[in-house]
């Protein structure tokens, strides 16, 4: 029997909540989960080779080498959760780290500006691919490919050779520590705020409706859901996500190429299904794709501590990726099994 | 002042016309029953009333005024709802997030989760349901509960009018009480209410007035009261419902084709019966007694452990369904979607797909050959399709069936195993089957039926035998009656 509102104590009511919230995401549990053992197994092998834990120098670099992933796979989950997939994220990532790597000035008021326009050339890539795919009647597969080689292009007009210069002042900002809090990385604080961001976007209408057609597209818009506003809202969100991603890649660098956002395509994806998001569309979590980008980075950091020949990493991400999935599914399915 | 009314209203989709200048009026404070077989135009009607795709021609009118519905949610603010038959319910979202979709209670610009669940027990309670708990994914809820869900989220917006598309065929019986309590509340308050059922005591008991739909076109309407079943039925299909059932084919042939001796399998303790050439033999008993593995042994989908099955006397290994087909035994099963047909290939291909050797040469499909072939299938089988090239998932439910026998019929099958095949399956293209099934047995062939439908049984076969527990207890040759067979299945056995 289902109890009448009026006698749920608050209480009981929130750990029914939590209890029902862990059954229905344990893919974002396995990941938050593989996440935690991969930052021991990176301590451990750490103080083996260093003789020392790692310290506030090793917690920068990682999350710096890390947040343009993190960026680039929560704008690729918006897109996922549709139903979608957007190939073009490695190419707005190009063309905003060209853009901000060839325009931006020293004075506050250019930083301001160019940090502005790359995300707002990101949003119009972003909004470009929902609209052919919305109007044009395009798998958003296709429209991808040919708009991740469409900025490509563009990307290597704009910033023909690789250089060009980034403000100190923004690489402060972006990619150091406060001064008052030299321990806590400024990237980490941006991780938190992405995190907190997600959860009250996951809260509005907006992103209601954004599951609501990944889960079934029919069905949602016999529901009254906007299918049209449901995409928009999410390439658009995706590409500006994309377009941050290659602000703080080139911020991080502290300088500008335009070829080294292409890989981003495939590791905002891989990071995505690390983080237990369905591809197909309708279940998962940015915490979750956010949490895989950085399973992606430390990964490497072990294969770098166990010795393992940088020349086969790519072979390792790769087996690692399949036994990740495989394994998500294995205990998905037992636990389904228990049930 | 009609609450509702379509007026000459057509609609293709890919060349197969699904309605056809249909005319209905549904007036505030009635209960509406449509009826009609399958692919009779009910759904589409309904589909294009509630703005989910627009009319080809035709005018829709709310109330006296004419409406242009873009989208659903057109509708939707014109009061309307809708049960739809193929839900519209999200499987990985929870039970409240569906229930309050696109009218969430918010906080500023955000959903208030706690809200949302304190609103989803009123509307569970408004509505006197118990035991669905909001927090649970609709996905993991049983079908019945997915329905009520459906019921529930349509009734909750209050609409002025409400379209229900089969609202009882996933319901138990105790559920459907409730849901005709619902309905007869709606009906006092004014609310036009429009649905739709294959169970002819459910409408009889709910509905003011009747509309018949047949073929795309509409028939008739009239009060409930004064409309027969025999007269619906003949209004359905166009003739009357005692010459549904063809006599069986006298059985001239005493070749024993089918023997199966002491046959042993999971649910089977050791089965043995034979069947003649041009034999239909009718497998008969309760639900649940060993049919559905007699069936499935028999193609090789099942392994047995012991026994011999014999097919014209020669001995058939049955370890695969490859080798059942070799052995000249083929399965239609009643789930034509998963178990038999190719949805997204076409008539041709999917008529022609078991046949492919005898049109080939040099390992190429000669396509004048397969031409030939299918098109004399689509006519003599009278599949309803705009051409041979049409994709087999745009066809209706009959149809698909009536491709899967056809596909078997080019076959050398000499053993037809046919498990309840006329499952969902609407009045009219039942009588062709049923046809297809004489014709099946003037050409030798030997057939195996099992239905859910005792009059089927009764009517089509030669022989009945009656299975409990995965034993033939009877068997029945004369006095093929339902009766007699229910009689015999529900019969206690005699200790002996």
């Amino acid at each position: 029997m289902t109890r009448s509102p009026a006698r749920y104590p608050a209480r009981s009511m929130a750990r029914l909540r939590l209890r029902y919230y862990a059954v229905q995401n344990v893919p974002l549990l396995l990941s938050l989960g593989l996440f935690v053992a991969m930052v021991i197994l990176y301590i451990i092998l750490f103080a083996l080779k260093q003789s020392r834990l790692p310290g506030a120098f090793e917690l920068l670099t990682t999350v710096n080498n890390t947040l343009s992933v993190g960026l680039s796979a929560i704008g690729q989950t918006f897109v996922v959760l549709t139903g979608g997939i957007d190939l073009s994220v490695g190419g707005i990532v190009d063309v905003t780290n060209s853009v901000a790597a060839r325009y931006m000035g020293d004075s506050p008021g250019s930083i301001a500006l160019v940090s502005l326009a790359t995300l707002a050339v990101g949003a119009f890539a972003g909004l470009t691919n929902g609209l052919l795919v919305v109007y044009g009647r395009l798998q958003p597969i296709i429209v991808t490919l040919a708009t991740l080689a469409i900025w490509e292009g563009i990307a290597l007009l704009v910033l023909p050779q690789q250089g060009g210069s980034i403000p100190p002042a923004l690489t402060a900002i972006l990619a150091g520590t406060l001064p008052f809090l030299t321990w806590l990385p400024n990237s980490v604080i941006i991780a938190v705020l992405l995190v907190a961001g997600w959860q009250l976007l996951r809260s509005t209408p907006f992103l209601t409706g954004v599951y609501a057609i990944g889960n079934d597209e029919r069905a949602a818009r016999a529901n009254g859901i906007s299918v049209a506003r449901a995409k928009l809202g999410a390439s658009t969100l995706a590409g500006t996500c994309a377009g941050a991603a290659g602000l703080y890649f080139a911020a991080a660098n502290t300088s500008g190429d335009a070829t080294s956002g292409t890989p981003f395509t495939l590791t905002s994806i891989a990071a995505v299904v690390l983080g237990g998001v369905s591809l197909f569309g309708g279940r998962g979590s940015a915490i979750g794709s956010l949490a895989g980008a950085f399973i992606l980075t430390l990964l490497l950091n072990v294969l770098f501590f166990a010795g393992v020949n940088t020349q086969l990493q790519e072979f390792f991400q790769g087996l690692f990726l399949i036994l990740a999935v495989v394994a998500s599914t294995l205990v998905r399915r037992s636990l389904q099994r228990a049930r | 002042m009609k609450a509702i009314e379509g007026v000459a209203l057509s609609k293709s989709f890919g060349g197969v016309v699904a309605l056809r200048r249909a005319s209905f009026a549904a007036d505030g404070g009635e209960v509406h029953a449509l009826v009609g077989e399958n692919g009779a135009g009910k759904s589409t009607l309904i589909k294009l009333l509630s703005g989910l795709y627009p009319p080809d021609s035709g005018e829709i009118r709310v109330n006296d005024a004419t409406v242009h519905f873009a989208r659903p949610q057109d509708a939707l603010v014109s009061g309307i709802g809708t049960v739809f038959q193929e839900l519209t319910l999200l499987p990985f979202m929870t039970v409240a997030e569906n229930l309050m979709l696109g009218r969430e209670p918010r906080s500023g610009p955000f959903i208030d989760r706690r809200k949302l669940i304190t609103a989803a027990h009123e509307l569970f309670d408004d509505a006197g349901i118990s035991g669905i708990e909001p927090l649970e994914l609709v996905g993991n809820l049983p079908l019945a509960q997915q329905q009520i869900v459906e019921i529930v989220k349509a009734v909750s917006r209050k609409p002025r009018i409400i379209f229900m598309d089969e609202p009882t065929s996933a319901l138990a019986e105790h559920s459907v009480d409730w849901l005709f309590g619902v309905i007869k509340r709606l009906r006092a308050e004014g609310a036009c209410i429009v649905f739709t059922s294959h169970r002819w005591n459910e409408i009889k008991g709910i509905a003011d007035r009747i509309t018949v739909f047949r073929n795309g076109e509409w028939v008739a309407t009239s009060q409930a009261a004064e409309l027969s079943e025999g007269d619906a039925v003949e209004r359905m299909t166009g003739q009357r419902l005692d010459v549904l059932f063809p006599k069986p084919a006298p059985v001239t042939d005493q070749t024993q084709r089918l023997t199966v001796e002491g046959v042993t399998a999971k649910k089977l303790p050791a089965i043995s019966f034979g069947a003649r050439a041009g034999e239909v033999l009718g497998i008969g008993g309760l639900a649940g007694q060993g049919q559905r593995e007699l069936f499935l042994t028999l193609f090789g989908v099942n392994p047995h452990t012991a026994g011999t099955v014999r097919v014209d006397g020669a001995a058939a290994h049955l370890r695969t369904p490859q080798e059942a087909i070799r052995a000249g035994i083929a399965l239609i099963p009643e789930d034509r979607k998963t178990e038999g047909l190719l949805l997204p290939l076409s008539v041709r291909q999917n008529l022609a797909l078991a046949v492919l050797k005898r049109v080939s040469r040099n390992g190429f499909v000669r396509r004048a050959a397969e031409d030939a072939l299918v098109g004399s299938m689509v006519t003599s089988l009278a599949i309803k399709t705009p051409n041979p090239g049409q994709r087999v998932g745009a066809l209706s439910g009959g149809n698909q069936q009536k491709v899967l026998i056809g596909r078997w019929l080019l076959t050398d099958a000499r053993v037809l195993l046919l498990y309840d095949i006329t499952r969902g399956v609407d009045v009219g293209t039942k009588r062709d089957i049923y046809l297809l099934i004489r014709r099946l047995s003037e050409e030798g062939r030997t057939i195996l039926l099992y239905s859910t439908d005792t009059e089927e049984i009764a009517h089509l076969c030669h022989r009945v035998l009656i299975m409990r527990e995965g034993r033939i207890v009877s068997e029945l040759q004369h006095d093929l009656t339902p009766e007699a067979i229910v009689a015999a299945a529900i019969r206690v056995p005699v200790a002996s």
